[in-house]
Order: structure tokens, then C-alpha cells, then sequence
């Protein structure tokens, strides 16, 4: 959370939603805002001042050139020109506080949502993968849309309420001045609009909460259906996500209609207020009169400054009415800000040379919940420039392995250096710069194969070649209609899985990192074009990745596990065994029986066929 | 989206091209609830607007005539006029609540409608089109478009109707006082009226851009969402986070943009408001003198007709506001309405569609082309007869044709030319229901949902419970498995499935797909991430699970092959051979050399 944007504790307890949470959002916006706020006020003011002058043109039109006409019979031109300049005028001038104050509004409710949209994305991309796991995207997607909407909706109906309580302001003094005891009926509609908005508050504000969040779940239910449009067309279970989906839908739609029915409610009532006190006005007026303590000028006077602040008020009771939505918006937000960043960084720096990075994980313990430990006390080393390969199970921690090992996820104890230095203790950015991992599942980007690749470096087209060379994925880049310029649609949806999986170990290479991890990367890739991949890799000095970079390959088949000068033999968290292939072979049965199973079977049936 | 892949003629439909009265035609045609009890709403309507104007008028009346009266206060005037406007109240009060509280009610059913309806086209869509549009503008368009629709009927529908009231009833009343000076008055708001078009274009125009944005907006923030991983591996967050911003700017300047247009065409209404004013006054006097047979009009009567403006214009400024609001909601609307206008080409012959039986299913291919639209062909006139009950694999380079061979057997797409029968029967003509039941596809990766393992196996069958589903674990031979997951079935799996490795998703995919006990299974590379020692056993406990049902398994891995009672071999989107594992090595040809190289990888030792 940045300085600027430091709120009241109170705001953020979700147990309580009052009409000062509200007023506490709006001084966070103005705070943030205070010029153009300013800007649309001044042309708020100026609209209500005008409304006013519009009042007094009218009478002075009537006393100074109607009346007279119509008591002489005529009137004279400079006179009709002047009325029509006074009206035009003051239209004209009405018009650019519309235009001031409206605007105004909009700059800021945008500039607001701008804001808080970049810092609810930023901290997206600082809060780790943990957090991410557990938080569905359609749920992200509401805080950053229909969270922060609700939040500034007030904003919108702002510099109109301000400039009608300017308005108040000058019409109540003006109302205390001509008559206390008037003034005083008068003045009873404030605190009964006040009255009545604090109940509507307090019925809808309930509400208003279940609705944000309901609408974050049906982002929820439709990003996700949406994701898995394959696994239902393929089961066949439209029916059951469109059910799915309905079932938050019409809750939305029957919060929606209580929301109405207490909407409905309040705001006639909220209307009628004012009209009330203007018959209350007159009632007392009319006793004053006759009791000769008023006069029929100061009932006119006060009945006609209360009908002009009537309208007004009303806009009081929508920025009111926004409250609960708006407090509510602004905590599901904030809940995202304010979610502590635990990962922190050093300032090492690593040398830039084109050796092989070492790597060296001792003591790692890690468990995803507490009792289910999946490494207690795990230690390796491999040298600068040397392949190793890690063998393990189906669910054995390969790949919980390799987010350790690229700081996606902390372990719980120990330490994982590369060139000595432990991962935490890196500057920002740098793991990055000298490791790169090359996940089971890749992930494209909508965007051309360049760009994919690149990742928005300043990368010649040459070493794009060259890493796509290197990944066996030139030819069929060669083949799409623009080369390096084709889009790829979401998630590279336009390719096969065995294609995005070269593009991403492309992406990968281009990088020249000095420690490439490889988790099952080339799995949907066509053995042969694999056995290419991997020799190509290991001939050129692995690959494009710079001379003798350090390889750590996750994998099961026997080219790839053979190409390794060591390999790892993780079994139940722990590592079995070690040493080159062939020894394990000879040595290890369990590992044996892993490696070896395709063999195994060949025989097996080659034995049946035999018999 | 020029350069993208998608072939053209698969696209999203955006809606914007929609004329604005269609789309509410359309609108009101696909949420038939927003037509329930209208008549009855804007009887309320204007109900309350006649209300609404008496009470002013009421007050203006006492305060001429009551308290400054010939004789002083006329009481009994006053008592009058005051029950008068007393009773206007609770009219305008009581109706505003009913006519508020039914167009809410009519409005949020008939928007629940709409987002469903759309909901549903979306998963109805080919997969192709599916895949032209990115899951977060798609997400957008049920969600928030919608929103603002409703947003739009619920509010600006009541502002709107009561609008319109206002300024019938207003008219009316000045043509009791002055058809001539009612005259006037249009005459001064013509070019404001006649504007509204030029403008409502423009508007139109600008929100369809802000509703736009917000589809891109969201797409562009849930991508790297989605792809965190990529993101953190490769430090890209400052770039990531400058995408993210150009669009949230991209979006503030389209919403900027709208709103300065309304503002200004908002503030025209002010100024046809006092020429109005003036002109009224004016050319008051000028018929005072007996003009244009205004008889004998008197300046109490101009001054009441003065006043009668103020209830014109304001009603009138609140009605071009709410046709700017409209603009918005349309162009929400018009996004919604888009995708149901997108074809579901794949249709489904529904109820009266074919059957399956639940038997073994023969698959006839004859002479099926398919090519992406505009793209070259994928697959050449592919002629195949596989038996029921029989294991065939299917073999062949990336690019070959083998998913899309899948794809088409499991009508995810239909063939360019040529057609498929299952059980002889017509594949297009099988109800999706059947056909959905009796054939499963396992893609290589399974998509898991954020819930249980226990509730993503039971996505297979929705009618199993736990024991089966230990059951079916148990059968694929994945109990060590299951029992060294701590929580066991209960296991949350996270994101798309993503607290689980790639192995351990795909085995979920397998569990899904046994329990949902197809005739016809078709795996495709559905074992690619997992250890070789469990894919042997899956493949052994699958072989005995298939027995006398049919299966196609696409693997590169030719274990599967050696195994298969058949394989059929594509090369470059053709057939090229088919025949027993040990005929084809013996053979030669493109199954020799894939065979050849599967062999060599397997003896490093």
C-alpha cells in the first residue's frame, strides 16, 4: 500500500457499514483527487448559483418588462434584447458549469478507477503463486472491475450533492433570516431525508454486500466453465454448467429485486419529503398570518427557497443511496492491497559469466498443509555445466521440486543457492536473468511468436530463429502465414500441444540462462523430434543457452535420462539413489522398474505372442 | 485480431452492428419477462408524473392566490389546495413504489434470462469459435455488459418513463393556458431534439468503444492471472503490468471520451431552456396585445405559463440523460445479443436425434476432408472402418491429423466434406445428449475445476458417489496413488487443477472418463505426463476395461501401439497405413521409421 492511499482502520472492518465508512471512502477520493474535484465543484456551484440567478432574471423580467407591457401596451426593443441576453446568458453560463461539473465528474470517477485497477493488477503480480492458487480468476476479475466500479460510484453524483449543499447553505441562512419559526418547519426536511437515508442504508447495505460478492462468484462460475469449454463439450455437461451458472445468476437477479422493492421505497419517500415541508411551510405560514407575525411575502419567500433546494436534495440521497455499494466495493478491494507480500528480496547480484550456473539445494523441507510433508530434508548439488536428470513417480514432488527451485514457492526450511548465494538473498529480477524454467503445461500468450518469445526484450530476430531452431519449432513457425508475426489466439489455442511446448522451451533458450530446468517439457513432443530437441541442446553447448549452461531435466523417457551425466532418483520426498544411468540401472530395481516399464512390457507380450 | 490464426467466418459476433431499436426488439424478444406487466408500469408511470406536476402547481396556486388573496388569506383556498397537493403526494408516493418495485422485478428477471441464455450459447459454440474471443472479454460479456443493461432499465427505465409523462402532461397543461406560447416553447427545443440523433450516434459510437475496452480490459488482466507462472519464471511483471495499464488507460480514455460527449450534448438542454424562457416572456407580451388570436391573454397568465417552462425542461434534461445512459446500455446489450447471434454450427438434432445404443460402436469414415476455414487441408480424404470392440491406435508426427481425427470422431467438428457414422448411424443426426453419454474423448490436458478430486471424477458421472469412484481409482490400478494423497478424495485441486502436477491431472482426466463409462473411448495422449512404469499399468488395467468396447488411443509413445489390435498411421493428413503392430515394423514406411526411432530411445541404457 503506497502512502497516499493510507485509510482509516475502521473503514476496512467488514462488520460494520455506516454512513461515515461512506464519507471516508469519498475523502480517500477526494484526497486523491483534490483539483479536479475542486474543478467540478466550482462548476457545481456555479450551476446551482445560476439556478438561482435564473429565479431572480425571471423576476426582474417580470417587475421591470412584463408587468409594465402589460400595463402600457407596449415595450421597447432594448428591453427585449436585454431580457433575451439575461436568459441566454445565464443559460450559456449554466451551461459550462454542467459541462465543468459533469466532466469533472466523470475524469475523476475514471481517473479513481484507473488508479486503484493498476494497483489491485500490480499487486496481482507481486502476491506469490500460493495466493493465486487459491484465488479463482473470475473472482480477480470482478476485484479489478465490478469492485472497483462499485467503489467510485459515488464519485458520480459527488460535486452535484457539494454544490447543492452550497445551495442549502445560502438558502437556509436565507430562510433563518426572513422567519425562525418557518425556517425551523422548514429545516425539518434535513433531518428527515438524513433519517430516511440511514434506514435505506441500513436495510440495503446487507445486501449490497452478498451482491458483489455473488458477483465476483458468477465471474467465478463463467471464467472458469468458460476455461474448461472442452472437458464439458467433450462430457456433454452443458446443462449442468449452464445450471451451474443460473444458480448464481438468480440469486444476483433475487437480491436484485429485494434491492428494488427497498430502493422503491425509499426514494418516493425521499421525494416527498421536501413537498411535506413545503405544505408544512404554508401550514404555518397561513397561522403566522393570521396571527400577524408573518407577512404572505416571507411564506412565498421561504416556500419558494425550499422547493429550490427540493430537486437538489434528492441528489444528496443518491450519493448517499451509493454508500453501501461503494464500502463495500472499496473493502473487496482493499482486502486484495492489503494482502501482505512475503516475498522478499536481497541485492545480490550475480557475475555475468557464460559458465554454468551451480546449484545446490540442502536441507529443504517443504509441505503444502501442516502433517503432509512432502520433502522433510532433501539435499543436492550439481556442478557448473553438468545435466542431471531427477526420475521420480507420478506425484513423487518433481515439479514442487522445480517451483523451489526457481522461488515460485519458499520452502518451509533450508536453502536453495545457485552460485552460492541463496535464492532470497537475490536481487529482484536477477533468478530470472540467469535461471529459466520450462514448465510441464505451456502457457502462450495472445500475441504474435515473436513477441512470445521475446517477452518484450529487444531480442534479434536472428537468436528468435536461432532458440526456435534450437527447440526444433523453425519449420512449423515458417509455416504460419506470418512467420514470427502470427498471433497465436489465448493460451496459443491455434496450436498443438506438442508446439506450444517447443515455443515455450524457445522462449526459454533466447534467454541464454545459465541454469535451464526442464519439467517433462518436450512430453507431448514426437520422440524423434525430442531426441533432435535434446541433442541439439547438449551438442551446441546446450543449445543457444550459452556454453556449457547447467541443465536440470525432469523426465521418463530413456533418450532424455540417458543423455544426463548423473541422474536423481526421487522417491517418497527423498533421494533414493544417484549416479549415472546405467549404474542405477544395474543397481536399483524400483528405479529400474520405472525406467524401464515400456521395455518390461514389450518383452512381456513378446513372451505371450511366444508361447 | 487481423493476424490471428482463427480462421474468419468462426469469430465472435460483436454486436455492434446492431441498429440500437433492434436491439431492444431483440433484447425484449430473448428476456420476454421485460415485457411482463409493462403497460401496467408505465400506467403507474404516469400516475405518478401526474402527480408529480399537480404538487407544484398546487403550491404555485396557494402562494398567488391563497395567501395574497383580495381579502388576505383565503383559508379555505388554502386547506384545499394543500389536501390537494397532500393527496398528489401519497399518490406519486404509492405509485413510484409500485411502478419502481415492477420494473426491477421485470428488468432482473428478464437480465437473469439474458446472462443465462448467453451463458449457455457460449458452451453451444464450435470450439473454434469458442477459442476467437479470450475467456476474459467472454467473461465480461455475461457479466458486466449485462450489469449495465440492467444498471440502465432499472434506473434510467424509471427516470425515462416518468421523463416522457412529464413532459406529455406538461404540454397538455400549456396548451389549456397557450397553444401559441406551447408553440414557442417546441419551437425553442427543436434544434436540442433534432440534435439528439447527431449525438445519440456519436454516443452510440463512443460506448460501443467503452464497453469494448472493458472485454479487453478483463482479458488482459486475467491472461497473465492465468499464466502466472510464466510471468514470475521470466520476471516479466514490469511488462506484464505495462499491457495491464495500457489497457486500464485504454478503457479510462474510451469512458473519458463518453462522458465529456454527454456532458455537452447534457448542457444544450440548458440553453434551449432559456431561450425558451425568454421567448416565452416576449412573445407573452407581443399576444398580450391581441396577436394571432391570443384574445385576451394577461400577464398572469404569461407568468403562469413562465412557470409551466420550469416543469417542461426539467424533465426534458432528464430524459436526453437518460438516452445517453441508454447509448451505454445498448452497447452492452448489443455485446450480449452478439453472442447469441454467433451460429452454434454444430447443431444438435436434440430430442429427436439418434439414439445410441449401448453397445460397442463401429466408426465409419467415409471420404472425410477437414480443413479451418480458409486453411489448407488437415485431413484428406480419410476413408476408414474401425470395428466395434476392437483397440485401435493411432499413430503418426505431430501435424499429421491425429487430434483432428479425434476431434471429428467425437463431433467436436464436423468434416469439411464426407461424413462419420458411429454404429451406422449418421454422427450429425445422434442427439449430443447420446452421443455426449456414449463417447468420451480424454484430451492430453485434462481441465480440472477448482473443487475435489472427488467432485472433478464425479464431473464423469453425475449420478456416482464415493465408492464408485474409489471404485474406478481402484480398477485403473491408481489406489497407491489415491492413498498418498493425504485428504484422498477430498484433495483440492486448485486453479484448472493446477495444485496437482501434469501426471496427476491427467489421471483425474482417466478416473472422469472411466466412471463415465462411454462405448467408445477415445484417448488422446492422455498419458503423456505420466511416469512410464504407472502409464503401462493404466494402459494393462484400460485394456481390461475396453474389453469389448471400442477405443481409439493417439500416442506417441508406441507402447500403445505394440498393444493395439490395430494401427492406423497418418502422415501429412492422410492414412498412409493400417495393419497389426508387427505387420507395419515388418513393412516398413512411416510406422517403420516412428517404430525405429521409439526403439532406440527405449534401448539407451
Amino acid at each position: 500500500m503506497t502512502a497516499e492511499t493510507a485509510i482509516d482502520e475502521n473503514l476496512l472492518d467488514p462488520s460494520r457499514a455506516t454512513v461515515m465508512d461512506g464519507f471516508r471512502v469519498l475523502k480517500v477520493a477526494i484526497k486523491r483527487e483534490p483539483w479536479i474535484f475542486t474543478l467540478s465543484t466550482l462548476g457545481s456551484v456555479l450551476f446551482g448559483a445560476l439556478t438561482v440567478a435564473d429565479a431572480w432574471v425571471l423576476g426582474w423580467a417580470t417587475n421591470h418588462v412584463v408587468l409594465p407591457a402589460f400595463k402600457h401596451g407596449s415595450t421597447t426593443s432594448g428591453l427585449v434584447w436585454t431580457v433575451i441576453g439575461l436568459f441566454v446568458g445565464v443559460a450559456l453560463l449554466r451551461a459550462v458549469g454542467i459541462v465543468a461539473r459533469r466532466l469533472g465528474a466523470g475524469v475523476m470517477q475514471y481517473r479513481l478507477q484507473a488508479a486503484y485497477r493498476r494497483e489491485v493488477t500490480a499487486q496481482y503480480l507481486r502476491l506469490p503463486m500460493a495466493w493465486h492458487q487459491r484465488h479463482p480468476t473470475g473472482q480477480l476479475l470482478s476485484n479489478a472491475n465490478a469492485d472497483v466500479e462499485a467503489a467510485w460510484a459515488p464519485i458520480a453524483p459527488l460535486p452535484m450533492a457539494v454544490g447543492t449543499v452550497a445551495m442549502m447553505v445560502i438558502a437556509v441562512v436565507q430562510m433563518l433570516l426572513v422567519n425562525l419559526t418557518m425556517a425551523a418547519v422548514g429545516l425539518m426536511v434535513f433531518p428527515l431525508v438524513t433519517l430516511a437515508t440511514l434506514t435505506y442504508q441500513h436495510f440495503s447495505s446487507p445486501l449490497f454486500t452478498r451482491i458483489q460478492a455473488l458477483r465476483a462468484d458468477l465471474s467465478e462460475v463463467a471464467h472458469e466453465s468458460f476455461d474448461g469449454a472442452m472437458v464439458v463439450k467433450t462430457l456433454g455437461r452443458e446443462a449442468e454448467e449452464t445450471e451451474r451458472f443460473a444458480e448464481k445468476a438468480l440469486q444476483l437477479r433475487d437480491l436484485g429485486i429485494r434491492v428494488g422493492r427497498i430502493r422503491a421505497f425509499f426514494d418516493p419517500m425521499l421525494e416527498a419529503i421536501p413537498s411535506l415541508g413545503v405544505l408544512g411551510v404554508l401550514g404555518v405560514g397561513v397561522l403566522q398570518i393570521r396571527h400577524g407575525t408573518a407577512n404572505p411575502g416571507d411564506v412565498v419567500t421561504i416556500a419558494y427557497l425550499l422547493t429550490i433546494v427540493a430537486f437538489p436534495i434528492r441528489s444528496i440521497g443518491w450519493l448517499l443511496g451509493e454508500f453501501p455499494r461503494s464500502v463495500v466495493g472499496f473493502r473487496r478491494v482493499h482486502r486484495v492491497l492489503d494482502e501482505p507480500v512475503t516475498t522478499t528480496y536481497g541485492d545480490v547480484r550475480l557475475t555475468d559469466d557464460a559458465q554454468g550456473a551451480s546449484l545446490e539445494v540442502s536441507g529443504l523441507a517443504f509441505s503444502y498443509a501442516p502433517g503432509q510433508d512432502l520433502f522433510t530434508d532433501l539435499s543436492f548439488a550439481v556442478e557448473p555445466g553438468r545435466t542431471i536428470a531427477i526420475v521420480g513417480e507420478t506425484a513423487s514432488g518433481k515439479s514442487t521440486l522445480t517451483t523451489l527451485l526457481t522461488r515460485l514457492v519458499d520452502p518451509g526450511a533450508g536453502v536453495v543457492r545457485v552460485d552460492g548465494t541463496d535464492l532470497r538473498d537475490l536481487a529482484p529480477g536477477e533468478l530470472a536473468r540467469h535461471v529459466a524454467l520450462v514448465p510441464q503445461s505451456a502457457f502462450l500468450f495472445d500475441d504474435s511468436v515473436r513477441d512470445n518469445i521475446a517477452l518484450g526484450e529487444d531480442v534479434p530476430d536472428e537468436d528468435v530463429w536461432a532458440a526456435l531452431r534450437t527447440a526444433q519449432a523453425d519449420g512449423f513457425v515458417a509455416a504460419l502465414p506470418h512467420g514470427l508475426d502470427s498471433r497465436l489466439g489465448e493460451r496459443g489455442t491455434t496450436l498443438s500441444g506438442g508446439q506450444r511446448q517447443r515455443l515455450s522451451l524457445a522462449r526459454a533458450l533466447v534467454r541464454r540462462p545459465r541454469l535451464m530446468i526442464l519439467d517433462d517439457a518436450t512430453s507431448a513432443v514426437d520422440p524423434e523430434v525430442e531426441a533432435r530437441i535434446l541433442g541439439g541442446l547438449l551438442r551446441s553447448g546446450r543449445g543457444s543457452g550459452g556454453a556449457g549452461s547447467t541443465l536440470v531435466l525432469i523426465a521418463y523417457r530413456k533418450a532424455t535420462i540417458g543423455l544426463a551425466d548423473e541422474v536423481l532418483f526421487l522417491d517418497h520426498g527423498r533421494i533414493a539413489d544417484r549416479g549415472p544411468h546405467a549404474q542405477l540401472l544395474a543397481r536399483n530395481p524400483a528405479y529400474a522398474g520405472l525406467v524401464n516399464a515400456y521395455e518390461d512390457a514389450r518383452e512381456e507380450q513378446s513372451e505371450v505372442v511366444g508361447d | 485480431m487481423t493476424e490471428l490464426l482463427a480462421a474468419p467466418g468462426t469469430v465472435m459476433e460483436s454486436g455492434e452492428d446492431i441498429s440500437a431499436w433492434d436491439t431492444i426488439k431483440r433484447g425484449v424478444a430473448i428476456s420476454p419477462e421485460l415485457r411482463d406487466g409493462f403497460w401496467g408500469t408505465v400506467l403507474l408511470a404516469l400516475l405518478g408524473t401526474a402527480g408529480r406536476v399537480v404538487v407544484p402547481i398546487a403550491v404555485q396556486q396557494t402562494l398567488d392566490h391563497g395567501l395574497k388573496g383580495q381579502h388576505g388569506v383565503d383559508l379555505r383556498f388554502v386547506v384545499v389546495m394543500s389536501l390537494i397537493a397532500a393527496a398528489a403526494i401519497v399518490v406519486t408516493g404509492v405509485s413510484s413504489y409500485w411502478m419502481t418495485a415492477r420494473l426491477f422485478t421485470s428488468a432482473e428477471r428478464g437480465l437473469a434470462t439474458l446472462r443465462i441464455k448467453a451463458f449457455r450459447h457460449v458452451h453451444d459454440l464450435p470450439l473454434l469459435t469458442q477459442n476467437t474471443e479470450r475467456r476474459g472479454a467472454l467473461v465480461s460479456r455475461v457479466t458486466s455488459d449485462v450489469d449495465q443493461v440492467s444498471e440502465f432499465l432499472v434506473f434510467g427505465g424509471v427516470i425515462g418513463i416518468v421523463s416522457i409523462g412529464q413532459v406529455v402532461v406538461a404540454t397538455l397543461i400549456m396548451l389549456v393556458y397557450s397553444w401559441q406560447l406551447t408553440l414557442v416553447v417546441w419551437v425553442c427545443f427543436a434544434p436540442l431534439f433534432a440534435s439528439l440523433r447527431f449525438f445519440q450516434q456519436r454516443l452510440s459510437d463512443s460506448y460501443a468503444v467503452v464497453r469494448r475496452m472493458v472485454g479487453q480490459m478483463l482479458a488482459v488482466v486475467s491472461e497473465p492471472v492465468v499464466g502466472a507462472l510464466v510471468v514470475r519464471t521470466h520476471a516479466i511483471e514490469g511488462r506484464t503490468q505495462a499491457r495491464i495499464d495500457d489497457a486500464i488507460s485504454e478503457y479510462q480514455i474510451a469512458s473519458t471520451r463518453a462522458q465529456g460527449l454527454t456532458a455537452f450534448s447534457f448542457s444544450l438542454g440548458g440553453v434551449s431552456a432559456g431561450l425558451a424562457n425568454a421567448l416565452v416572456l416576449i412573445i407573452g407580451i407581443w399576444l398580450g396585445q391581441g396577436h394571432l388570436w391570443a384574445g385576451h391573454l394577461t400577464s398572469g397568465d404569461v407568468l403562469a405559463f413562465a412557470f409551466l417552462v420550469t416543469l417542461f425542461v426539467s424533465p426534458v434534461q432528464m430524459g436526453t440523460q437518460v438516452l445517453t445512459d441508454a447509448q451505454n446500455a445498448i452497447a452492452g446489450w448489443r455485446r450480449v445479443i452478439g453472442i447469441l447471434d454467433t451460429p452454434a454450427d454444430l447443431d444438435d438434432p436434440g430430442p429427436t436425434g439418434v439414439q445410441l445404443p449401448h453397445v460397442p460402436l463401429g466408426i465409419e469414415f467415409d471420404h472425410v476432408d477437414f480443413a479451418y476455414p480458409g486453411g489448407p487441408l488437415v485431413l484428406r480424404d480419410v476413408n476408414e472402418r474401425i470395428e466395434a470392440g476392437t483397440r485401435v491406435a493411432v499413430v503418426g508426427e505431430t501435424g499429421s491429423g491425429k487430434t483432428t481425427f479425434a476431434k471429428i470422431l467425437t463431433r467436436l467438428m464436423d468434416p469439411s466434406s464426407g461424413s462419420v457414422r458411429l454404429a451406422g448411424h449418421e454422427l450429425r443426426e445422434i442427439g449430443f445428449g447420446s452421443l455426449r453419454r456414449r463417447v468420451v474423448l480424454v484430451p492430453q490436458e485434462g481441465f480440472l475445476f477448482d473443487s475435489t478430486l472427488l467432485a472433478n471424477a464425479l464431473y464423469g458421472d453425475l449420478a456416482a458417489g464415493p465408492d464408485d469412484v474409489s471404485r474406478a481409482i481402484a480398477e485403473l490400478g491408481l489406489g497407491d496413488w489415491l492413498a498418498g494423497l493425504p485428504l484422498g478424495l477430498e484433495t483440492r485441486v486448485g486453479q484448472r487443477g493446477e495444485s496437482l502436477s501434469a501426471g496427476e491431472r491427467q489421471l483425474v482426466a482417466l478416473i472422469r472418463a472411466h466412471l463415465a463409462d462411454p462405448d467408445l473411448l477415445v484417448l488422446d495422449e492422455a498419458t503423456s505426463a505420466v511416469d512410464p512404469a504407472l502409464e503401462m499399468r493404466i494402459g494393462r488395467a484400460l485394456e481390461l476395461l475396453m474389453k469389448g468396447r471400442t477405443s481409439v488411443t493417439i500416442a506417441h509413445r508406441l507402447s500403445t501401439a505394440e498393444n493395439a489390435d490395430e494401427v492406423i498411421v497418418f502422415d501429412r493428413g492422410s492414412v498412409v497405413q493400417r495393419g497389426r503392430h508387427a505387420d507395419l515394423v515388418a513393412q516398413g514406411g512411416v510406422y517403420g521409421r516412428l517404430h525405429g526411432s521409439w526403439v532406440a530411445q527405449q534401448s539407451t541404457t
